[in-house]
């Protein structure tokens, strides 16, 4: 199971990169969206993927998933989500004051 | 007692948000901001005067023991750097009220400095590798804030480069966690270096040490990765330029320094070999940047580059000395890029451009800060009776010890270059003709200098008070190499 899902975290990656790449300002955020999801998917992999309870505690229940990298991703998702909100209001004024989303042309040293 | 290590991290983090409430009233914040960054100096000074004294501090918060919670370290090197942090905090919500327009002021302004400082304060004293990148995100997220605040045209532009590069890096942190959590399965620092130590470093261990490296080398604007940094740091107020220059990059140089000294330091002739070309290579292209453009801020901005070049060097030859001059020039960096960064400020806000070709004769008008400058920039390139001076010594003695001829010629070219790109500044804007046409406004010269003043006061102490700052660095650098000390300290076996 931990292959097919460290796959499927390489293919969010290389798909977020891709974008990454790209010139219009809104696949790139898309691009960042793409590898944050890679990276929680990956933590997530990383804590093994046994059959478990969900970590709550019962009694009776001895087998329990691993808690940790379940909140560590709550926290890394918590986060990305704060700075995608910011990121998308940023490209919003940029775009609006530059009159453009195309980042080749948000380059060069004028207005310094 | 070992609450007090929580202090630095705390104070910031609840004036931040009593600044919020008082965001209009832009008198009564600029002094409560002025009150707490000199009480948090002063508790920061107690804390390094306590940990001198009793050796070092641990917090583990909530009461659970070492692994299993998160933990507070407050060493010597903690602690050197939290009260560097907050001489620099102090010295630049004095100069914010001048430099800043009222209503970029009255925009919380003060929150997200103090959260800033909140931010670079918790990664310096942090035990736990997810909490530092937590801390991490505190801090850039405040430098988000900061960094657009004006919503100028140029700001809007850079800080969108900026914010993308460090969410990618951000994002690379986390994975790099998850790697290094299912090989070790420990987030913790100390057991982290307990479990790499016991399998002596097999090859998967260094691979993500380099990740690593590759992450906080992002952060820390070294050779490859550097591309970002000059043009973002210029777009800001010369007030949050300081704060950045003196503050960001050198927390990736400090993880770097942790990680590198605690963690991974079982297979240096891979790791830390790398650092040293890179180091060599982050020198000569920093500098080649310093000498290539005529805008003043842009020549402090890329002088920030070289500065983190020498301390690298000094982790990838990994020697006592060495070290030394790391942690060294470490502290003197951070306190002369935010002098630097403040007098090129005030400077481009004195003389209305940044150009260097278009200033001529400010020492007429301004003679303090033209003499501020030189001292600034002869302490910056390391002469004698400076501070800048004896990291280097330190540094270029810890080649020569490993035999490192082409590291010292490259130590001493880029020294060099540093000292002529700064001199320029001072040759062509400062001498030659009466610029009849300025008419000079001595009161903001003023109220620029005073904090100035207490930086370069601070810097001058480090260079001719050496003897009484050189035992805590040697103390550092001990404890540095000796990752047991820290290990035992945290795990208390």
């Amino acid at each position: 199971m931990e292959i097919v899902t460290s796959v499927l975290a390489g293919i969010l990656f290389t798909t977020g990169i891709y974008n990454l790449l790209q010139k219009q300002m809104l696949r790139i955020i898309i691009g960042t969206a793409l590898i944050s999801h890679g990276a929680h998917l990956f933590i997530l992999t990383m804590g093994k993927l046994k059959t478990g309870a969900p970590p709550i505690l019962v009694e009776g229940i001895k087998e329990y998933t691993d808690p940790l990298p379940q909140a560590l991703i709550l926290t890394s998702i918590v986060i990305s989500f704060g700075v995608t909100s910011l990121l998308l209001v940023l490209a919003y004024r940029a775009s609006q004051i530059n009159e453009s989303d195309n980042m080749d042309e948000l380059r060069g040293n004028e207005n310094e | 007692m070992s609450n007090l290590v929580v202090l630095p991290i705390l104070i910031p983090l609840i004036s931040g948000i009593i600044a919020a409430f008082l965001h209009r009233k832009i008198g009564a914040v600029r002094i409560f901001s002025r009150l707490m960054a000199v009480i948090n100096l002063g508790v920061a000074a107690y804390m390094g005067w306590f940990i001198t004294q009793n050796g070092t501090i641990i917090l583990e918060t909530g009461g659970w023991k070492a692994p299993y919670g998160i933990i507070l370290v407050g060493d010597t090197l903690s602690a050197l750097l939290v009260l560097t942090t907050n001489v620099i905090a102090t010295a630049c919500v004095f100069y914010a009220s001048r430099s800043l327009t009222n209503k970029q002021e009255s925009f919380y302004f003060y929150t997200f400095f103090f959260l800033l400082i909140t931010g670079v304060s918790g990664a310096f004293l942090t035990g736990d590798l997810f909490n530092l990148f937590v801390f991490f995100e505190v801090l850039l997220m405040a430098s988000y804030a900061l960094i657009v605040l004006g919503n100028g045209k140029i700001q809007l532009r850079e800080s969108l480069k900026y914010v993308l590069l460090n969410l990618f890096s951000s994002m690379l942190f986390v994975t790099v966690v998850a790697f290094l959590y299912s090989v070790v399965g420990t987030v913790n620092m100390a057991q982290i270096a307990e479990r790499v130590q016991e399998v002596e470093q097999k090859g998967v261990l260094t691979t993500i040490g380099i990740l690593l490296f590759f992450v906080f080398g992002t952060k820390a604007a070294l050779f490859p990765l550097y591309y970002w940094l000059p043009k973002s740091y210029i777009a800001p107020n010369p007030v949050v330029s300081a704060l950045f220059g003196a503050l960001l990059t050198k927390v990736g140089i400090y993880s770097i320094m942790r990680t590198f000294s605690i963690i991974f330091y079982h297979k240096t002739d891979v790791t830390h070999e790398m650092f040293i070309w890179i180091a060599a290579f982050t020198l000569l292209f920093g500098v080649i940047g310093a000498l290539s453009t005529h805008n003043v801020k842009l020549i402090v901005a890329y002088n920030i580059i070289p500065a983190v070049g020498f301390m690298l060097l000094g982790i990838g030859l990994f020697n006592g000395t060495s070290m030394e001059g790391s942690v060294y020039y470490l502290v003197h960096d951070m306190i002369i890029k935010a002098a630097l960064f403040l007098l090129v400020g005030a400077i481009a806000y004195l003389a209305g451009t940044s150009d260097l070709r278009k200033m001529n004769g400010l020492i007429h008008h301004y003679p303090v800060l033209g003499w501020l400058f030189l001292i600034a920039s002869v302490t910056l390139a390391g002469i004698p009776p400076f501070s800048g001076f004896i990291g280097k010594l330190l540094l270029l003695q810890g080649a020569a010890q490993e035999e490192r001829i082409i590291m010292i010629i490259v130590g001493l070219v880029t020294s060099l270059l540093i000292l002529y790109s700064m001199i320029r500044i001072f040759i062509q804007g400062f001498w030659g003709e009466k610029d009849e046409t300025i008419v000079p406004d001595k009161k903001a010269a003023r109220s620029f200098t005073g904090p100035i003043a207490f930086l370069l006061v601070f810097s001058i102490f480090l260079g001719i008070g050496a003897e009484f700052v050189l035992p805590s660095v040697e103390d550092v650098s001990n404890s540095l190499l000796n990752p047991s000390s820290y290990i035992q300290s945290v795990l208390k076996e």
